[in-house]
C-alpha cells in the first residue's frame, strides 16, 4: 500500500481493509493445513531436498511466506532502486547480454591472430587469459616459469609483448577485459602504454581489469604483494582512472573464484559484496568521492547448477549493493547503486565422465544467468575439465547462449520470476545469510584480518569438504559420477601438449628486448618507482614510466616488492 | 612387520604456479580423517621444496595435485630428486587433469597411481593404505 | 639399512636424521638402544621453545627467528607440533606453510610432529626428538608447541629458553597469569603489535611481572592487606643479589613486517648468557636429564606391567572377583604389584 493511499483512506476504511486481508490469510492457512495433511500422509522419495549449498527448502511456498514482505520497497522495478529486478529499466529488450568468451594461449603473436579472427566474426569485446607466470608476476625467462610459459594463457612480460598482442587491433574501438589480479597494476600500465603507442589516449579506453586482490587471498591464490600495499595499488588505480581513464572499469569484484574454490552460494554472495565494500571504504578513506568511482565498479559471479538459488543470488546481490551504497556509503548518483555483473557458468560443475552431459548443465546455468539479469556471460565448453576446449566445443558453448537468447523466449519479459513466493523468499533468505556473514567478518575485525587469520580460506575449504562428503555419501547425485554411471568408464582426457618452442621463442624475444632497450632508463625508472612506493604518491604514473622504458613485469614487481614485501599464505585448516 | 605405533605419513603438495588448491585441501582433510599424518606444504612449491620437505619429514608418500598441464614436467622431476636424495622408497602419487596415456608414461617413470577428476577420496585412501601395507610386510 | 643408521647419522646425512626421528617418534623396536647410541655427546644445542595460544602467530615468528639465526650462520633445527585428531588419529600438519622461505636452505631442518594424544603441548616423544636433533649437531633448536589453548607446561622441560607469544586478542594479563604463563616464560612477546590493545597488554604483563617479582610490594602500604607472610615463598622478593635474577623482558613484534625480531633474538641471547653465567643452564639440564631417566623408567614399567600374560590373566581374574564381591580395585592392585615385584 502506498503512502498516498494511506493518507487518503479513513480509519474505518483502513480497518476494513486489514480485516479483509486477515480473512484472506486465515482462509489460506486453512487451505494450507489441508494440504499439509495430504503432504504428510504421502510417502516421499529418499532424497535430500536441499540446494547444492545445503539450504533446506520447504516443499511449498505460498503467500503466507510473503505475508510480512514489503515488495514495493524490496523488489521494486527494474532500473530503479533497489534494482532487485535488474540494473536497467529495459534490460534485454534494449541490449542482450554480451556473449564474451575468454581466450588466450601461447605467445602474444598467436593470441593476436586468434583475436583478429574473433573480431572478424563480429565479436566486439576481447578477453585476455594470461599464463600462470604472468598471473604471478614472473617473466617468461624466470626460473620459476619453467614449463608453464604460454600454457594456460598468453605470456606477457613487457610492453613489447602487449604491443604484439594488440598489433593491428585499434584499442580505441574494442573493449578489452583482462583477467589479472596480483600484478594487475603493472599489466594495466602495459596496456595503457600499448594504447599510447597506437596513438590512443587513455581517456577513450574501454574495458575491464579484474584487479580483485581480496578474493585472491581468499580463494584463487594468484597474489604478489601483501593485502595492505595491494589495496593501496587498487586505490591508486581507482584514483588514476577516475581522472585519466573515465570509461575504463579498474576492478571487477569477483565471486566466481570464491565459488569455484568450494564456497556456498551465500558465502560467494557475502564474501564478494563484503570485498566490494572494502574497496569502497578504502577509496573513500583516500578522499575520493564515492560517486566519482562507484559507477565504474563491476562484478563477476558464478552461475552454478542450483537454478533458483543462483537466480535469487544475483537478485539479492543487486539489492544488498544498492542499499549499502546509498545508505551506508552515501552515494547520491543512482549509477553508484547499480550492480552490473558478468557471469560465467560453473567450471566445477563439469564432469569428466560423460562429458557431453556438460552441454546440458551449461545450458541450465546459462538460463539462470539470463533470468538473474546478468550483463555478460561466458558459457563453459563441455570438455574444459579435460583439456583446452576444441573449436567445436567452444562453438557449442556460444550457440547455447544464442539459443537461449533467440529461441527460448526468456528475454522477452524482464525478471519474469519476480513475485514467485519461492523465488522472493529465497532472495530474502540469501540476503539475510549475507548480512549474518557480514557481521561475522566485522567480528573478525574486517576483511584483511579475516584473511590473515585464514578465516575465509577455512570457510571455503570447509564447504568444499562438505560437498565432497555429500557426493561420496550419495546424498547429492552427480549424474555420471556417483549415479547413472553407465558410459562413464571411458574418459578421454586430452591436454594441450605444450610446444617447448613457445617457451624458447618467448625467452629469445625477451633476450633481444633486454639487449635493445636503454638500460640506464630502465634502472632510473625502476628506482624512481621504488622511491614512490615508500611515499603515498599515486604510483600509476611511475609504473607507466617503467612500462614505456620496457622494464619487464618481474623487474617492476621486484622494484615494488622491495618496499611492499611478498605475501605469505597463512595456515588455513 | 606392521607396528601399531607407526602412522602413515603423507606429504600433500601443490607444485607449480597454479593456485587452485580445492582438490589438494579436500584430499589432505580426507587423509587426516583416514588416520594419516598429513604434512601440507601450501601452494606454489618447486620440486626442490617438495623433495626437501619429504626427506625431512620422512614421509611414506608424496601426493601432488597438478591441474596446470605441467604434470609431465613436475611428477618425474620430484621422482628423480627423491631418488637422488636417497628416498627411493617414497611413493609419488597424485591427481589432476591427466590423460590416460600420460598416466601410463608416468607409471613407467616410477610414479604411482594418478587419480583423475571425479575420484572418490575413499579410492585414494584405499590405494595408499594398500600400498603401505604391502611395503611394510615386505 | 638401519644397521648403518648411526654411522650415516654421524656422517651428517639428513635422511638418517629424519629416519632416526621417525624411529623415536614411533617408539619402534630398538629405539632406546638407538638413542643410547646417538646421545653419548650430551646436550650442546641452544634450545628455544615458543608457546602461546592459537592464532598468536608462533609459526611466522619462528620462521623469522630461524632466518635471523641463519644470517648468523647457525644451523637450525625446528620442531613444530600440531594436534592429532581425537576422532581419526590422523593429523594435518600445516606449519611448513609458514616456513616456505626456509624450505630449501640446507642449514635448516624442519620436522612436523603430531601430538598423538599428548596434552602438554608437545608430543610424548618430542623431548627425545629434540635430543636426536641436538646430537645431529644443530647449534640452535627451535620448538613450537601445539597451541590449542591450555597452558603447555611441557615446553619448560624441553627448552632452555621459553618464549611465550601472546596477541591482543588472546586476552588480558590477568588471564595470562591465571593460565600460569608467568611461571613458564623467560621472555614475553606481544605479537601483532600493530593491533589495538597490544601496547596495553605489554604494559599489563610488565606490571604483573613486577608484582610477581615483589618489586611492587615494597611500595604497597600495609593497610592494603598485603602481608609478605602470606605470599608463597617462591614469589617473595629475593633478598640476595638481584643481579642473579633474570628480568623477564616483554617485547613487541609484528610477524607481518618483521618488526621487533632483532630485539627478540637479542633477548634470547641475553637469556642464554644469564643461563650460562648463573649456573641455571646446568641446573635446567640436570633437571631435564633427571626427568628423562624417570620418563624412560616409567615408560618401561608401564610396558612391562602389562606385557606378561600372567599379569593380564590375574587382572581379569581380579576384576571378576570384584564383581563377585571378593575384594576391591585396591586389593587387586596390591596383589598385581606383589606379582610384578616378585
Amino acid at each position: 500500500m502506498s503512502t498516498l493511499e494511506r493518507d487518503v483512506l479513513s480509519r474505518s476504511e483502513l480497518d476494513a481493509l486489514v480485516r479483509e486481508r486477515e480473512a484472506e490469510l486465515a482462509e489460506l492457512k486453512a487451505q494450507l493445513n489441508e494440504w499439509i495433511e495430504a503432504y504428510d500422509a504421502t510417502p516421499k522419495r529418499d532424497a535430500s531436498f536441499t540446494t547444492i549449498s545445503g539450504r533446506e527448502l520447504k516443499p511449498l511456498y505460498t503467500a503466507l511466506d510473503r505475508a510480512d514482505a514489503d515488495d514495493t520497497e524490496a523488489v521494486g522495478l527494474p532500473g530503479f532502486y533497489p534494482f532487485t529486478r535488474g540494473p536497467y529499466a529495459t534490460m534485454y529488450r534494449t541490449r542482450l547480454w554480451t556473449m564474451r568468451q575468454f581466450a588466450g594461449f601461447a605467445t602474444a603473436e598467436e593470441t593476436n591472430e586468434r583475436y583478429k579472427y574473433l573480431l572478424d566474426q563480429g565479436q566486439t569485446g576481447l578477453s585476455v587469459a594470461f599464463d600462470f607466470p604472468t598471473l604471478m608476476g614472473y617473466d617468461s625467462d624466470h626460473p620459476r616459469s619453467l614449463g608453464e610459459v604460454g600454457v594456460c594463457g598468453v605470456a606477457i612480460s613487457s610492453l613489447a609483448d602487449m604491443e604484439r598482442l594488440f598489433e593491428g587491433i585499434p584499442l580505441d574501438q574494442v573493449s578489452v577485459s583482462m583477467t589479472i589480479n596480483g600484478p594487475a597494476i603493472i599489466l594495466f600500465c602495459f596496456y595503457v602504454a600499448a594504447a599510447e603507442k597506437q596513438g590512443v589516449s587513455p581517456e577513450v579506453l574501454r574495458g575491464t581489469v579484474q584487479n580483485d586482490i581480496l578474493k585472491e587471498y581468499q580463494a584463487q591464490h594468484a597474489w604478489v604483494f601483501p593485502p595492505e600495499p595491494a589495496l593501496r595499488c587498487i586505490v591508486d588505480m581507482l584514483e588514476w582512472c577516475s581522472t585519466h581513464a573515465p570509461k575504463y572499469n579498474p576492478i571487477s569484484i569477483s565471486g566466481y573464484h570464491i565459488r569455484e574454490a568450494g564456497a556456498t552460494a551465500a558465502q560467494e554472495l557475502a564474501f564478494t559484496l563484503r570485498n566490494g565494500f572494502e574497496y569502497v571504504e578504502r577509496a573513500i578513506a583516500r578522499g575520493l568521492d564515492v560517486d566519482d568511482f562507484a559507477p565504474r565498479l563491476s562484478f563477476f559471479f558464478d552461475v552454478h547448477s542450483d537454478f533458483f538459488e543462483e537466480i535469487a543470488k544475483l537478485r539479492a546481490a543487486r539489492r544488498i549493493w544498492a542499499r549499502a551504497m546509498r545508505d551506508t556509503y552515501g552515494a547520491k548518483d543512482p549509477e553508484s547503486w547499480r550492480l552490473r555483473t558478468h557471469a560465467q557458468t560453473a567450471g566445477v560443475s563439469l564432469t569428466a565422465q560423460q562429458a557431453e552431459n556438460n552441454i546440458v548443465r551449461v545450458a541450465y546455468q546459462a538460463m539462470a544467468a539470463a533470468l538473474g539479469g546478468a550483463q555478460s556471460l561466458h558459457t563453459n565448453s563441455m570438455d574444459e575439465t579435460l583439456a583446452l576446449p576444441t573449436e567445436k566445443s567452444v562453438r557449442i558453448a556460444l550457440r547455447t547462449q544464442q539459443i537461449l537468447a533467440f529461441e527460448s523466449g526468456v528475454t522477452n519479459t524482464i525478471d519474469p520470476l519476480a513475485g514467485s513466493y519461492f523465488l522472493e523468499s529465497l532472495t530474502d533468505a540469501l540476503e539475510q545469510d549475507a548480512q549474518a556473514i557480514f557481521e561475522e567478518v566485522d567480528a573478525l575485525g574486517g576483511v584483511v584480518p579475516g584473511i590473515h587469520q585464514g578465516w575465509f580460506q577455512q570457510q571455503i575449504a570447509g564447504s568444499a569438504m562438505q560437498q565432497q562428503r555429500d557426493i561420496e555419501s550419495g546424498r547429492r547425485v552427480v549424474v555420471g559420477v556417483n549415479d547413472f554411471t553407465d558410459g562413464s568408464g571411458d574418459i578421454q582426457i586430452d591436454t594441450l601438449k605444450i610446444d617447448p618452442a613457445v617457451e624458447r621463442r618467448q625467452v629469445d624475444a625477451m633476450a633481444r628486448m633486454r639487449a635493445s632497450r636503454d638500460n640506464q632508463v630502465v634502472t632510473r625508472t625502476l628506482s624512481d618507482l621504488t622511491t614512490a612506493c615508500r611515499t603515498d604518491e599515486n604510483i600509476v604514473p611511475r609504473i607507466l614510466d617503467c612500462a614505456r622504458a620496457y622494464c619487464t613485469l618481474y623487474e617492476i614487481r621486484h622494484a615494488m616488492e622491495d618496499v611492499f614485501g611478498a605475501y605469505k599464505e597463512p595456515i588455513s585448516f | 612387520m606392521t607396528d601399531p605405533q607407526r602412522r602413515i605419513r603423507v606429504l600433500v603438495a601443490k607444485p607449480g604456479l597454479d593456485g587452485h588448491d580445492r582438490g589438494a585441501k579436500v584430499i589432505a582433510s580426507s587423509f587426516r580423517d583416514a588416520g594419516f599424518e598429513v604434512i601440507y606444504t601450501g601452494l606454489h612449491q618447486t620440486p626442490e621444496m617438495i623433495v626437501s620437505a619429504a626427506v625431512q619429514e620422512d614421509v611414506d608418500v608424496v601426493a601432488m595435485s597438478v591441474l596446470s598441464g605441467a604434470h609431465m614436467t613436475l611428477f618425474p622431476r620430484v621422482r628423480v630428486l627423491l631418488d637422488e636424495a636417497g628416498a627411493d622408497h617414497v611413493l609419488v602419487t597424485g591427481g589432476g587433469i591427466i590423460p590416460e596415456s600420460d598416466m601410463e608414461a608416468l607409471e613407467a617413470l616410477g610414479i604411482g597411481r594418478l587419480f583423475g577428476p571425479g575420484t572418490r577420496t575413499t579410492d585414494a585412501i584405499a590405494y595408499v593404505k594398500d600400498w603401505i601395507a604391502h611395503q611394510r610386510t615386505q | 639399512m638401519s644397521t648403518d643408521l648411526p654411522t650415516r647419522f654421524r656422517d651428517g646425512k639428513v635422511p638418517a636424521l629424519a629416519r632416526a626421528i621417525s624411529i623415536t617418534e614411533d617408539q619402534r623396536d630398538g629405539f632406546e638402544e638407538l638413542l643410547h647410541e646417538l646421545l653419548r655427546a650430551g646436550p650442546q644445542a641452544k634450545r628455544v621453545g615458543l608457546t602461546g595460544p592459537p592464532g598468536a602467530g608462533k609459526s611466522s615468528l619462528l620462521a623469522l627467528v630461524a632466518n635471523a639465526y641463519r644470517a648468523l650462520d647457525e644451523r637450525v633445527g625446528i620442531v613444530a607440533v600440531d594436534p592429532t585428531s581425537p576422532y581419526s588419529g590422523g593429523a594435518l600438519l600445516g606449519d611448513r606453510i609458514r616456513m616456505n622461505d626456509l624450505a630449501t636452505d640446507p642449514g635448516i631442518f624442519i620436522r612436523s610432529m603430531a601430538s598423538r594424544g599428548s596434552l602438554g603441548g608437545l608430543a610424548t616423544t618430542t623431548k627425545e626428538v629434540l635430543d636426536v636433533m641436538d646430537a645431529f649437531g644443530f647449534e640452535r633448536i627451535l620448538v613450537e608447541t601445539v597451541g590449542v589453548g591450555q597452558t603447555e607446561l611441557e615446553i619448560t622441560a624441553a627448552a632452555d629458553t621459553v618464549v611465550v607469544v601472546l596477541v591482543p586478542e588472546s586476552g588480558d594479563a590477568v588471564q595470562a597469569m591465571k593460565a600460569g604463563l608467568m611461571e613458564i616464560a623467560d621472555i614475553f612477546v606481544v605479537n601483532k603489535a600493530d593491533r589495538p590493545g597490544a601496547g596495553r597488554l605489554a604494559k599489563e604483563i610488565r606490571q604483573a611481572l613486577h608484582l610477581r617479582a615483589g618489586e611492587a610490594l615494597h611500595d604497597v602500604p600495609a593497610h592494603h592487606g598485603v602481608d609478605l607472610q602470606n605470599v608463597p615463598l617462591e614469589l617473595r622478593p629475593e633478598s640476595s643479589g638481584d643481579s642473579e635474577r633474570w628480568e623477564i623482558p616483554v617485547l613487541e613484534t609484528n610477524a607481518l613486517d618483521g618488526a621487533g625480531i632483532p630485539d627478540l633474538v637479542a633477548a634470547i641471547g641475553d637469556h642464554r648468557a644469564w643461563l650460562e653465567g648463573s649456573g641455571e643452564l646446568a641446573a635446567r639440564r640436570r633437571h631435564r636429564t633427571r626427568g628423562r631417566v624417570q620418563d624412560v623408567v616409567q615408560r618401561e614399567m608401564r610396558r612391562v606391567a602389562w606385557a606378561s600374560d600372567e599379569v593380564r590373566r590375574s587382572l581379569d581374574e581380579g576384576v571378576r572377583g570384584i564383581e563377585r564381591g571378593e575384594g576391591t580395585p585396591y586389593s587387586v592392585a596390591r596383589d598385581l604389584l606383589a606379582l610384578l615385584l616378585r
